[in-house]
C-alpha cells in the first residue's frame, strides 16, 4: 500500500537512461534544422548591414534630392527615384485592377472544370516565366508591334504582365478567406453575384488585397532586367526637382534597379560607396514596403469580425 | 408588390460580369502573347539555323564578321551548372529550414522567421548581383583562392540564397498538409521529432517538397541580373567552382543591347528566350502536376 503511494508523477516520469537518449536527439533534431534556419538568416543579416555599413557616408539629403551629373557618377538619385516611381504606378495601376477582377473571376465565378484549371496553370507559368523572356515580350509586342517605341510606358506595361500573376494568387488567397456563409446569407436576402461581391465579398477581403498589392511595389521597383530593354535608360540628363520629370508616353526615364547596375558594373570615376549608398536606398525602400505590408497585415487580423 | 430592378443596372451588371470574365482569361492571353511575340521576333531566324551546331556547339561568336557562330551549348551548360550548384546548397538548407518553421518553431520565432524569409524574397535580384560584387567577391579571391572574383561559385551562393524563400514557403505548406494524425501516431510510439520528421514527415509529404525544389530550380534557371553581375559572363564550359561562366538569362540581357534589330544575333537571342521559355513552363508544369496530385490524395 505505502508502495503504491510513493508513485508520485514526478516518479513516474523519472529520468532513465532511455528518456535521456530521447531528451538528446530531440536536442540534436531541433539545433540541427535551427541551424540550417539560422545559416539563412545569418547571411541576410550580414550583407544588410554589411552593404548599409558601406553606403552610409554617402547618404545625405542632397544625394536623394538632387540630380545626377556627369553619367551618373556625380551627384544624387533623385530623377532616378521618380523615374522609378513613375513605373511603378503605372505598373500597378494596370496590373491591379486586372489582377484583383482575374482573381474575382476565379474565385467567385468560374466553376471545376478543364477550363478553369487551364487558366490557374496559366497563372502558375506566367508567374514562372524568366524575367528576362517578360522583356523580350515587351520589346516584340509593346515597343515594336504596338509602335510605343521604348518609352516609360512599354516599360510599365511589361512590369504589369510580370506582377499580374502574383497579385492574382494574393487576391484569390484573401478572397477565398471569406467564409462562404457570408455570401450563403447575402444570396438568401436576393442579392445577385455581383451585388454580393461588390457588398460582402470585397469589403472583407479588402485589407488582404491591398497587401498583396503593396508588396508587390517592392517587386516592381527591383526588377531590371525586363526595363532595361523596354524603356529605362542607363543616363538621362534631367532638369528640375520636381516631381514631373518625364513624359511618360515618349520619353525614357532612369530607375534605380537600372542605376545600381549601371554605377555597379559599368560606370567609371565613381566613389567606391556610391553604388553601396544606391544598394542602400533599394534595400531601404524594400523593408519600408515590407514593413507597411506586414504592419497592414496584423491590423488587419487585429479587426477581424470571423 | 414586385421589386423590379432599372433596365440600366441589369445592364452594368452584365457588363461588370462580362469584364470580369475577360480579366480571367487573361492571364492565358497573355501567356500565349509572350510565345507569339517573343517567337514573332527570332522566328526568321529558324530557317538558318542549323540544330546540330545551336545545341552541340560551345562556339558563341556572334560578333565575327565573316564567320558568325551560335552554340549555345556552353550557356545551357552555364544555366544547368550554376543552377546545379545553387540547388545543391539551397535544397537542404531550405528543406530544412521548412521542417524547423512548420516543426520546431512557435508563435514569435515562427513569425520572426516567416518574416526574415520575406524580406529574403523581397531583395531585388540586381541588389543581390551587387552583392555578388561588393561583398561576394572578396572572399571568393580571399578563401577560395578565384583568379577572379565574379564565378560559378559566387552565382551559385547568390542564387541559392534567393531561391531558398520559395522552397521554405512551398515546403512549409506541405508539411502542413501532412494530417496532425500522423504525428500523433509517431510520438505515441516512443519515436523522437528526428526519426518523426524522417521516418513520417518526409515520405508523407515527400510531393510537395519535391514541388517546393523544382519552383526553386524554376526560379534559379529564370534569374537574370543576379548572374549577369556574378557569374563573369565568360562563354564558355567551366571545369572549376571558380571558373567564370555564362548563362542564357544574362547572355539575352547582356548581348540584346549590342544587336541590331532584325538581325541575325538578335534573332538567336530571341531563340534563346523560347529556350528559356521552354524549360520554365516544363519545370512549372511539372511543380503544378505534382502539388495537384498532393491536393487530390
Amino acid at each position: 500500500m505505502s508502495a503504491h503511494t510513493d508513485i508520485t508523477p514526478q516518479a513516474t516520469f523519472a529520468e532513465t537512461p532511455f528518456t535521456r537518449k530521447k531528451r538528446t536527439q530531440e536536442l540534436i533534431a531541433k539545433c540541427f534544422f535551427g541551424g540550417m534556419a539560422a545559416l539563412m538568416v545569418i547571411p541576410l543579416i550580414y550583407i544588410i548591414v554589411h552593404v548599409v555599413a558601406q553606403g552610409w557616408q554617402s547618404l545625405s539629403w542632397d544625394f536623394l534630392t538632387t540630380n545626377p551629373r556627369l553619367g551618373g557618377a556625380k551627384g544624387g538619385i533623385w530623377s532616378v527615384i521618380v523615374g522609378t516611381l513613375y513605373i511603378v504606378t503605372f505598373s500597378l495601376c494596370v496590373s491591379a485592377p486586372i489582377g484583383v477582377l482575374a482573381a474575382v473571376y476565379l474565385n467567385e465565378y468560374a466553376k471545376e472544370s478543364w477550363f478553369t484549371r487551364i487558366v490557374n496553370l496559366a497563372v502558375v507559368n506566367l508567374a514562372g516565366v524568366p524575367s528576362i523572356v517578360h522583356g523580350l515580350f515587351g520589346l516584340g509586342a509593346f515597343v515594336y508591334a504596338a509602335g510605343m517605341g521604348k518609352s516609360i510606358l512599354a516599360a510599365s506595361l511589361t512590369l504589369a504582365i510580370m506582377t499580374l500573376p502574383v497579385i492574382i494568387a494574393s487576391t484569390k488567397e484573401a478572397l477565398a478567406a471569406v467564409p462562404r456563409q457570408f455570401r450563403e446569407a447575402c444570396w438568401n436576402v436576393g442579392a445577385t453575384r455581383w451585388q454580393t461581391i461588390r457588398r460582402i465579398v470585397l469589403p472583407n477581403s479588402i485589407s488582404g488585397i491591398l497587401t498583396g498589392v503593396i508588396l508587390q511595389v517592392s517587386r516592381a521597383a527591383g526588377e531590371t532586367a525586363p526595363v532595361m530593354i523596354t524603356g529605362v535608360a542607363v543616363f538621362k540628363a534631367v532638369e528640375g526637382t520636381g516631381l514631373f520629370l518625364y513624359d511618360p508616353f515618349r520619353e525614357q526615364c532612369m530607375a534605380l534597379s537600372m542605376h545600381l547596375y549601371f554605377i555597379a558594373t559599368q560606370a567609371s570615376n565613381v566613389a567606391p560607396s556610391l553604388p553601396f549608398a544606391i544598394a542602400t536606398v533599394m534595400i531601404v525602400l524594400v523593408l519600408a514596403v515590407n514593413a507597411t505590408a506586414i504592419a497592414f497585415r496584423s491590423w488587419l487580423r487585429s479587426r477581424k469580425k470571423w | 408588390m414586385q421589386y423590379q430592378r432599372s433596365k440600366t443596372g441589369i445592364l452594368i451588371e452584365r457588363a461588370i460580369e462580362l469584364l470580369i470574365r475577360l480579366c480571367g482569361i487573361s492571364a492565358i492571353l497573355f501567356v500565349f502573347g509572350i510565345f507569339f511575340f517573343v517567337f514573332r521576333e527570332g522566328a526568321p531566324f529558324l530557317s538558318k539555323l542549323n540544330f546540330a551546331e545551336f545545341f552541340g556547339s560551345a562556339n558563341w561568336n556572334p560578333n565575327s564578321q565573316n564567320h558568325p557562330q551560335y552554340g549555345v551549348l556552353a550557356l545551357i551548360v552555364g544555366t544547368f551548372s550554376v543552377t546545379g550548384l545553387a540547388m545543391l546548397i539551397a535544397v537542404p538548407f531550405g528543406l530544412g529550414a521548412a521542417v524547423f518553421v512548420s516543426e520546431f518553431c512557435t508563435g514569435r520565432t515562427k513569425e520572426t522567421l516567416k518574416i526574415t524569409i520575406e524580406l529574403l524574397a523581397a531583395i531585388p535580384s540586381v541588389v543581390w548581383g551587387f552583392i555578388g560584387i561588393g561583398v561576394l567577391s572578396p572572399i571568393m579571391i580571399k578563401y577560395f583562392h578565384a583568379t577572379v572574383g565574379v564565378n560559378l561559385l559566387n552565382g551559385a551562393i547568390l542564387l541559392a540564397l534567393m531561391s531558398v524563400p520559395i522552397m521554405v514557403s512551398i515546403g512549409e505548406d506541405a508539411l502542413k498538409a501532412v494530417p496532425d494524425s500522423f504525428r500523433e501516431a509517431a510520438i505515441a510510439l516512443g519515436a523522437t521529432r528526428w526519426q518523426m520528421v524522417w521516418r513520417v514527415l518526409v515520405p508523407a509529404a515527400k510531393n510537395g517538397l519535391l514541388a517546393a525544389v523544382l519552383l526553386g530550380v524554376g526560379r534559379a534557371v529564370g534569374e537574370t541580373m543576379a548572374v549577369l553581375m556574378a557569374t563573369g559572363q565568360s562563354i564558355r564550359i567551366p571545369h572549376a567552382f571558380t571558373d567564370p561562366v555564362a548563362t542564357l538569362t544574362a547572355t539575352i540581357a547582356a548581348e540584346l543591347g549590342e544587336s541590331n534589330r532584325g538581325g541575325d544575333h538578335y534573332q538567336v537571342l530571341f531563340l534563346i528566350g523560347i529556350l528559356l521559355f521552354t524549360i520554365t513552363f516544363i519545370v512549372n508544369l511539372a511543380a503544378d502536376l505534382i502539388v495537384k496530385g498532393v491536393r487530390r490524395k
